[in-house]
């Protein structure tokens, strides 16, 4: 009775040193975990989903043949692509929209396609003012 | 009563008044701070440094908030109940001996806004008073969580007041005196926590309960109540029940520190014997009772935080079992020790 009485104040008593610990080390010797946003940026894990990016193979040429792989198995439907040829009579994506207010960011469009014209980087600062804003033409998803 | 000893009382409510309205403010900021180190987190950064100005801006928020009075609500006692639970919390300062005397310019001046010779009456008697205010505010709202919250409080406050009130039973038969200047001039030699370990844990779990603070926050649960007998609260007359409640903490800790803790007083040093010629010195020996008072204070109230931090909510039950089958007989059990030992000479 009496013992368990005392080791149920030994564990509350162990709570309060538990806290204390974590208050002396966060207010003397460490970092809080937080990161103060604005100034501090989170650098992503190298295989973070964050915003897309199309690729261009070493002569500068995009790599996209615009199979529309991605455009089909993406879940969320949010790949536009309208196909056209060029000179050299080759397949080529005249227009490539990813609308990323309604991307899910899983990834899929990335392994479908078969020539690995599509990528995803680890920029996740998305915040538009604009639904137009959010909308990813070629141009952009085209960037350096 | 002259001229110049009214307008040093006056003097002395108006600086005590603004100090504890600061000190108010300041222990939002210390106890955001402190929750969020243990958690570590920063807590407020972004308002000056350290987020120092962070309570000034909170104030300066919640003034120009829109104030809503609820349709349904019992409009006088709705707005009478946030005044009443102010004023009993900041009223219960006036008794509280927060330093020995100052001496300046040949005029001395007792640290305390009146010696009334039943201040702890009167502390709790005010304490009682401020849950009439949780209950009026409770039950005019008209909100189910609201008046949950006030019965709740009303409910606590009764259990938990019982063994606080026979838990420092201890410390009156040790003084013989009600005053709390004739409490803080006994433990001269030896503080009372260490004469009555059992009744200054007992006052201790009972004042947090009194406070309304985890780990006895059941009055504003918010995973049930929502916010408690405040959910129908906004603008100034919500800051108010934060100030109230805040003060209460203050007043709380000051008590601790005046009834176990030695009050204004250093343990070895009997600070009111010494006479130093120098002016500085003077100043310095009048001023370092407030301070020493500060601090003893200021380590309740981080124990307070520190609690906050550690411990979750008391189930409703738990709460009611604790108070009447756990406190309730050791505060008996600690009267009768005390009266026994007294007897015997041995305290």
């Amino acid at each position: 009775m009496i013992g368990s009485i005392i080791k149920r104040i030994w564990a509350l008593l162990c709570g309060l040193r538990e806290t204390l610990w974590y208050f002396l080390k966060t207010t003397i010797l460490g970092k809080p975990i937080t990161l103060m946003y604005p100034e501090e940026k989170w650098t992503p894990y190298p295989r973070f989903h964050g915003l897309h990016k199309l690729l261009r193979d070493d002569n500068g040429k995009e790599k996209c043949v615009a199979c529309c792989l991605c455009a089909a198995v993406c879940p969320a439907q949010c790949i536009t692509i309208e196909t056209a040829e060029n000179e050299n009579n080759e397949k080529y994506a005249s227009s490539y929209q990813i609308d990323i207010s309604r991307c899910i960011f899983c990834g899929y469009c990335v392994e479908a396609c078969p020539v690995g014209a599509l990528l995803m980087t680890g920029e996740y600062e998305l915040a538009e003012y604009t639904r137009e804003g959010m909308l990813y033409n070629k141009e952009r998803l085209l960037r350096e | 009563m002259d001229l110049i000893t009214l307008s040093i009382m006056l003097l002395k409510i108006i600086v005590v008044f603004i100090a504890m309205l600061l000190g108010v403010a300041y222990l939002t900021w210390l106890e955001r701070k402190v929750l969020g180190h243990m958690q570590v987190r920063y807590g407020p950064m972004r308002v000056g440094w350290h987020g120092l100005l962070q309570p000034i801006a909170d104030g300066i928020k919640l003034f120009f908030k829109e104030d809503i009075v609820v349709d349904n609500a019992n409009k006088v006692i709705y707005v009478l109940a946030p005044f009443v639970v102010t004023v009993c919390a900041f009223a219960s300062f006036a008794v509280v001996p927060f330093g020995n005397e100052l001496t300046i310019f040949g005029q001395t001046i007792p640290l305390r806004i009146a010696d009334v010779n039943i201040g702890i009456l009167y502390i709790f008697a005010l304490s009682s008073l401020s849950v009439y205010g949780l209950t009026f505010a409770g039950w005019s709202s008209n909100n189910k969580y609201a008046l949950m919250g006030g019965l709740r409080a009303s409910a606590q406050m009764i259990s938990y007041e019982l063994p606080a009130g026979l838990s420092i039973i201890g410390v009156l038969m040790l003084t013989g005196s009600l005053s709390m200047v004739e409490i803080v001039n006994a433990q001269k030699d030896l503080w009372f926590i260490i004469k009555q370990p059992l009744g200054f844990i007992l006052f201790l779990i009972c004042s947090v309960a009194e406070c309304n603070r985890t780990p006895f926050d059941l009055p504003e649960a918010e995973s049930e109540l929502v916010a408690g007998f405040h959910v129908e609260y906004s603008s100034m007359k919500f800051a108010l029940f934060f100030l109230a409640e805040y003060a209460h903490m203050i007043v709380m800790a000051s008590l601790v520190t005046t009834l176990f803790l030695g009050g204004w007083q250093l343990p070895f040093i009997d600070i009111s014997s010494l006479h130093p010629t120098t002016l500085i010195g003077q100043l310095v020996v009048s001023l370092l009772p407030i301070c020493v008072f500060g601090v003893k204070v200021f380590c309740f109230l981080f124990f307070l935080i520190w609690l906050r931090a550690t411990y979750p909510r008391l189930r409703y039950d738990q709460l009611m079992k604790f108070g009447w089958k756990v406190l309730f007989p050791l505060a008996l059990f600690n009267i009768v020790l005390t009266a026994i030992l007294q007897i015997f000479n041995l305290l």
